[in-house]
């Protein structure tokens, strides 16, 4: 048994290894980001808060911040309704090219985004609609409404099938169905959807390095800023982006916490209730 | 009409309302029954079915299915005057399937893709064994929230920090200093461009595996030990054939990541020797070469795809799922 205690605690500090591994490169980007020294390396230089000055002052990296956040929140919004309706269309529906009609939705993902990026320089462009902010953001779409698309749909799965039945069976529409079954069950999805969505979008250069032409997105020009010169403005980027979008994703949990899933079987009497008296 | 007759007629209907009756026994009887609500044709779009599926459709055809075929029919186009002309020539096939340099980096990234996944896997299976049978259910949550954490994070900027990390006067050549060794080369070779991919990978696939052995029967593992068979023999002759459309998935993950990343071999391996990506972006840079680097990425989706079914055809077939 001590054999076994042993390997079980060779096993454990292999673990904290790994994650170190997977955790280095995060910790010390905030490190290096407050360190004073340009080539950041052992022993450290001091407190410094210059590189956070820099970004503030740099005149390039505020239109390329603004422009992801435009494309972060369209791309957003409109992956998430998409992959909405794919995934309540999978869920409920049957039909002739169902297969197909899931490839479409789900590949993009699994294709690399040089190809993809390549693909829509090649097509935006004969189509005239290369170089712009909208090229990134009909280009992102494409690419986050599966990963919305796959939030929405484990949601569903858990869903007891009988509920949107038992709702039409007392006499609501489809759509009143929609409004009061579905959209309150799978509201956690969605909002998840919305950040992540926001993230994959947010996080993206490969493919909007192809198709923005000047309208540099974030990832885009910290890229370029990689290939000018070595500089710890980079870490100090990251770490803004990084803190904030782990704010949103813990918002996004507290919220998730505080909707209760119970409600949902309460809107099933709500809205069977509602139904009798509109009859009555 | 009875409630039995009822349930009968909706479960024709629905394909999910085999519950129906439970809920609706209760409350159909204090109605009458109104079938004019219950939509006819449930289970096959109408209206309100194409109003959810079809805007999803319509976008990823337009602009996912179109542009992958538009990229293989621009492959058999001219560049007249530094312009993609249409035509149809094989001209670009020619040049790049005979050129010897595209086969060399074909080879190479290839092979970069085998090490990725083949490495991600070893390093990541003994972290997933032991948080699936090893460690408590609190301690598996906070894993896996640990290992979601970095898709968060920007993957330039991780693997910037990584060249902060490893450089020649870097924090782990600063470290070997002290030891007396060093320094060593750990950028612009290899060996970085492999962290790159590591940094990229490591956490999928380690959720990955994970979840395909949280899926291994407990009781399969439960008469092994009572049959005496220890634990690394477990491992190998259980744990690993039980779970392996799982395993060979997340490796097939790692490689098609790998396979086709561009910050990697550019950043940490110093773009040379380059990969096929590094290709693609400079034939599009230098020159506007659109009709090669589309023949490139024909090649390297053509290679993706028979990837994914040869690792489909490994992990359903030979050895099945069982022990």
């Amino acid at each position: 048994m001590s054999g076994r205690r042993l390997f079980t605690l060779l096993l454990w500090c292999y673990a904290g290894a790994v994650f170190a591994f997977i955790f280095a490169p995060i910790v010390v980007s905030f490190i290096v980001s407050f360190n004073s020294d340009r080539f950041p390396t052992l022993p450290l230089g001091e407190f410094s808060t210059q590189w956070y000055e820099a970004i503030a002052d740099d005149p390039t990296l505020w239109p390329a911040l603004r422009r992801t956040i435009i494309v972060g929140a369209v791309v957003a919004v409109i992956a998430t309704l998409l992959g909405f309706g794919a995934a309540y269309t999978d869920y409920r529906f049957r039909f002739f090219g169902k297969n197909f009609y899931l490839a479409l939705a789900l590949l993009p993902p699994t294709i690399p985004v040089v190809i993809l990026g390549l693909a829509m320089l090649v097509f935006l462009s004969q189509i005239g609609l290369f170089g712009q902010l909208h090229s990134v953001i009909l280009s992102h779409v494409v690419l986050c409404m599966p990963f919305a698309m796959a939030l929405v749909r484990l949601r569903l799965s858990q869903m007891d099938p009988s509920m949107e039945a038992a709702a039409w069976n007392l006499g609501a529409s489809e759509w009143r169905t929609m409004v009061e079954i579905i959209l309150p069950f799978t509201l956690p999805a969605i909002l998840s959807a919305l950040f992540i969505t926001m993230a994959v979008s947010f996080d993206e250069f490969a493919i909007a390095f192809f198709v923005s032409g000047f309208a540099e997105t974030l990832p885009v020009r910290i890229l370029a800023m990689f290939q000018g010169q070595v500089s710890p403005r980079i870490n100090a980027i990251g770490s803004i982006v990084f803190t904030v979008t782990m704010a949103l994703v813990i918002l996004a949990q507290v919220a998730l916490l505080a909707r209760n899933p119970a409600r949902t079987r309460l809107a099933v009497a709500k809205a069977a209730a509602g139904e009798s008296t509109d009859h009555g | 009409m009875t409630i039995g007759s009822a349930g009968a007629v909706l479960r024709r209907m629905l394909p999910h309302a085999e519950g129906v009756r439970a809920v609706s026994t209760a409350t159909v009887d204090r109605h009458k029954p109104d079938q004019g609500s219950v939509p006819p044709e449930a289970a096959r779009p109408n209206w309100f079915g194409l109003t959810f599926g079809l805007p999803a459709f319509v976008w990823q055809l337009a602009l996912f299915a179109t542009p992958l075929v538009f990229l293989v029919v621009m492959t058999f186009w001219q560049v007249v005057n530094f312009r993609p002309t249409p035509a149809f020539v094989d001209d670009n096939w020619v040049k790049l399937l005979s050129a010897g340099y595209f086969w060399d980096i074909y080879f190479r990234t290839f092979l970069y893709g085998l090490l990725a996944a083949a490495v991600a896997s070893l390093m990541a299976f003994p972290l997933s064994y032991l948080l699936a049978f090893r460690a408590s259910a609190n301690i598996r949550w906070l894993a896996v929230f640990l290992l979601i954490t970095p898709f968060f994070t920007s993957y330039l900027v991780r693997t910037y920090t990584w060249k902060v990390i490893l450089t020649g006067n870097g924090m782990v050549n600063a470290a070997f200093g002290y030891l007396g060794l060093g320094p060593f080369a750990m950028v612009n070779n290899l060996f970085g461009t492999l962290v790159g991919y590591l940094t990229l990978v490591l956490p999928l696939v380690i959720l990955l595996q994970l979840f395909s052995l949280a899926y291994v029967d407990r009781n399969l593992i439960e008469a092994a030990h009572n049959l005496r068979c220890g634990a690394l023999r477990t491992v190998f002759q259980v744990i690993i054939p039980s779970a392996k459309i799982g395993l060979v998935l997340a490796a097939t993950f790692a490689f098609i990541l790998s396979f086709g990343d561009y910050v990697s071999p550019t950043l940490l391996g110093g773009s040379r020797p380059p990969t096929l990506s590094i290709l693609i972006v400079d034939v599009v840079k230098s020159g506007a070469n659109w009709p090669e680097a589309s023949v490139i990425a024909v090649m390297m989706s053509v290679t993706l795809l028979a990837v994914c079914f040869a690792a489909l055809i490994f992990a359903y077939g030979r050895g099945g799922r069982r022990a």
